[in-house]
């Protein structure tokens, strides 16, 4: 018994069972306390589909080797810079969208190209030194912020210098994707052009991780050794890895920045990639090994829990944030888990 | 006299160290240090903050944070690398804080119980973390600062929604009014708490102190040093260590003996008190980190730090050596904690230890120490440095740009960057000596 037992949580995976079923559990409470069932789960795929393109960022870069990109603050940064400069130009509508989009592509391919070539020479210590050069680039960008030269009324402070802290999209691009045949079904808000474009993007990467260039990349983060034997050129294969890891980071903070309506500047990205790191932990990718399912199933528990807990948790305990510390200890908890697993031996 | 004889002999070792190495490679392995000390020269410039105000204010910080610097030696000799998870022990301490407020134990007394109290804590924190980190070797900084972000989710959950609620406990002055959770600040001054209860136990002119002191260290540190004669002696951290100490020295003797002579602006810096006893704290524990070292314990430390393998053919327990490092690290962090609370005077419920690793860390690589080398001089020269930018950089900035904030964020970009790209060049040396040696 306790063998079936084991065996079952090897294939499944610990945290994913725990997280499961207290995602499972807080439903339930969120059903006796009588909740608006119908607009959690909106909630819950409107934050999925938001989060989705930012978890899906570390897809490319854990296939190539370089484990989850806790760097992704900066191709945050990159898509940021693109929506200001789509709104500075006074775009409008989808043009602002896809505006931004084109504006933070050649901005994320160099930055992530750069990037890459410096993780080459680390091999072994990516993790720590990227999550510091994510907040190293992010508290730069903050100076940044304040001295460049941007002029457009809804972003500048009417006093004083600098980008404002949160720049509302209303005019431009905010809820453009959500709205696009938005439909209720059972009083649910589906959010399709939102999940549209997620999906859009998972078939991308999973096209790409397909083709000859995927596969190649595939085999020199499974076996740096194999593959440099069989002619393929590891270190080019990380930096495309990581350039479309960057890239899709753009991508997934003005996916994130549109169905949020603001865009957040400063210490906002500071934190960002670690919620995406443990989604897709939690959906079952290892630091070595993550597929596309492991984006889409995770970033819906993660998510989800997340806003089933709030208004569960606001219900119990009256004061506070339960919320955002229950995420901590979940996100922590489940990175810790993960290495854990990379270790052990020596 | 005594500063005589060993410029000389610095002046000697100089020129040994010539022979051996050239100009250039100094320069290169201290490149972080020396950039500091040039930004921080910058800085001073250009905040044009008065030279009186620096100084006391860096004595105060140097004493405040210096503790906490040097409890990440150890791990270090130990091979596991910089410590992230100083946070754990740093919130041992505060929860001993509050312990000790709440029954209303004030001064040196309360003090002392904090010490005690946090202690047990502490061990069993850093036990804990020590047995997780034996679970991810080769990765331990990241997984402590995990760890540590980890360790901050559960403590808020304790101190925000499980005090009052669970954990049944009534003190107005600080619960929330609600009844439930932990204000965000506590005021360590209420009735003379412990607030200064170390600082202000014996207070000194500074100079006085100053001078009894370098000399005192250059005489001890030559003895062991000539004791100590089989390795080379003479090594730039001998070096930097004397040179700085004449200089202390010239200095506090000049302010000293010279006090009349000298510009009204300078002359204010006699006034200024050191605390001793933190100060003496703080020098046992650069002792203690010293004299572990002689110890089987510490010959352990270093056998595991330089290779696990030989370590664990040669009979030695690996894991076990491993979490009494970071149990130790954790413990001092705590005790550090409580030194760098005393002297604030405040505790913020839930941000006083949010950033300490990140600072201590940064402080200590400023000084040049590295993920597998660190030692008491670095630590520091670091914490001077680091503090100093801290001192400066808000007025720089305002006076540079017109806006204090990006002095702020000026600050926070250094040690971040400091931090990622001492990590980022250790790991760029260490694997092309593995492609040298491969």
């Amino acid at each position: 018994m306790s063998e079936a037992v084991k065996r079952f949580s090897n294939k499944v995976g610990l945290p994913r069972i725990i997280i499961s079923s207290f995602f499972i559990f807080l439903f339930i409470v969120a059903l006796i306390l009588k909740l608006p069932i119908a607009s959690l789960i909106s909630d819950s795929i409107r934050r999925f589909g938001m989060y989705g393109i930012l978890v899906l960022a570390m897809v490319p870069a854990i296939q190539s080797g370089i484990g989850p990109n806790f760097a992704l603050p900066l191709g945050i940064i990159c898509g940021l810079l693109g929506g200001l400069m789509s709104i500075e130009f006074g775009l409008s509508g989808w043009g602002s969208f896809f505006g931004a989009l084109t504006i933070s592509l050649p901005f994320a391919i160099l930055v992530g190209w750069i990037y890459g070539i410096l993780l080459n020479k680390i091999k072994g210590s990516e993790m720590l030194v990227a999550t510091y050069t994510g907040f190293s680039i992010v508290s730069f960008m903050s100076i940044m912020w304040i001295l460049l030269p941007f002029n457009h009324e809804e972003m500048v402070w009417p006093i004083g210098n600098g980008l404002r802290v949160t720049i509302a999209l209303d005019s431009t691009f905010g809820q453009i994707l959500n709205h696009f045949w938005e439909f209720p079904i059972f009083g649910v808000k589906i959010p399709t052009g939102l999940l549209l474009f997620f999906f859009i993007c998972c078939f991308i990467v999973w096209l790409f991780s397909r083709s000859k260039l995927g596969t190649a990349m595939k085999a020199a983060g499974d076996s740096p050794k194999f593959a440099t034997a069989s002619g393929i050129d590891v270190d080019q294969c990380r930096i495309v890895g990581t350039v479309l890891s960057t890239v899709l980071g753009a991508v997934g903070i003005l996916v994130y920045a549109q169905s949020y309506g603001f865009i957040q500047l400063y210490q906002a990205p500071l934190m960002m990639a670690f919620p995406a790191v443990a989604s897709i932990l939690i959906g079952g990718a290892s630091a070595s090994r993550a597929k596309i399912s492991h984006v889409i199933l995770g970033a819906f528990l993660f998510q989800g829990l997340l806003t089933v807990a709030l208004p569960v948790a606001n219900e119990i305990v009256r004061e506070g944030n339960l919320s955002e510390v229950l995420r901590m200890i979940v996100q922590n908890g489940i990175i810790l888990y993960a290495l854990t697993k990379v270790g052990g031996g020596d | 006299m005594a500063e005589m004889s060993n410029t000389k002999s610095a002046r000697d070792a100089l020129e040994n160290k010539r022979e051996r190495f050239n100009i250039k490679s100094f320069l290169i392995n201290n490149s972080v240090t020396i950039l500091f000390v040039i930004i921080c020269l910058i800085g001073i410039k250009l905040s044009k903050l008065p030279l009186f105000f620096i100084g006391s204010e860096l004595l105060t910080r140097i004493t405040r944070n210096s503790f906490l610097v040097l409890s990440l030696i150890i791990p270090v000799l130990a091979g596991m690398g910089l410590n992230f998870g100083i946070t754990i022990g740093a919130m041992a301490g505060q929860i001993a804080i509050f312990l000790v407020m709440h029954w209303g134990i004030t001064g040196m007394k309360g003090f002392l119980l904090c010490a005690l109290l946090a202690a047990p804590l502490a061990i069993l924190f850093g036990n804990l973390t020590g047995k997780l980190l034996n679970k991810t070797k080769g990765q331990e900084m990241i997984a402590s600062m995990i760890a540590g972000f980890f360790a901050n989710g559960i403590y808020q959950f304790i101190f925000l929604f499980s005090i009052g609620t669970i954990i049944p406990m009534k003190d107005p002055v600080m619960i929330l009014s609600s009844g439930v959770g932990v204000r965000n600040t506590i005021d360590l001054s209420r009735n003379v708490g412990i607030k200064y209860a170390l600082d202000n136990l014996v207070k000194l002119p500074v100079f006085h102190v100053f001078l009894v002191g370098a000399i005192l260290t250059m005489l001890i540190y030559t003895v062991v040093r000539i004791y100590h004669k089989k390795e080379c002696s003479f090594t730039g951290r001998y070096l930097i260590t004397m040179m700085s100490c004449v200089v202390v020295v010239a200095v506090s003797g000049i302010f000293i003996f010279g006090g009349s002579y000298l510009p009204n602006e300078l002359k204010m810096f006699k006034n200024i008190k050191l605390p001793v006893i933190t100060c003496i704290v703080v020098a046992l524990l650069c002792l203690f980190n010293v004299l572990i070292v002689k110890t089987k314990l510490g010959q352990d430390f270093r056998t595991v730090g330089q290779d696990k393998h030989i370590a664990r053919i040669s009979g030695i327990n690996v894991d076990k050596v491993r979490i009494i490092a970071i149990t130790l690290s954790t413990l001092l962090a705590a005790w550090g904690q409580l030194i760098f609370l005393q002297n604030m005077g405040t505790l913020n419920t839930y941000g006083s230890h949010v950033q300490i690793a990140t600072f201590s860390i940064a402080a200590l690589l400023i000084g040049g120490a590295s993920v597998s080398r660190a030692t008491i001089g670095q630590a520091l020269l670091g914490t001077i440095l680091f503090h100093t930018l801290f001192i400066v950089s808000p007025k720089a900035g305002k006076n540079l740009f017109g806006d204090a904030q990006i002095g702020e964020f000026f600050r926070a970009f250094v040690a971040y960057g400091v931090i990622g790209l001492s990590l980022g060049l250790h790991a760029w040396k260490k694997r092309i000596q593995f492609k040298k040696v491969g």
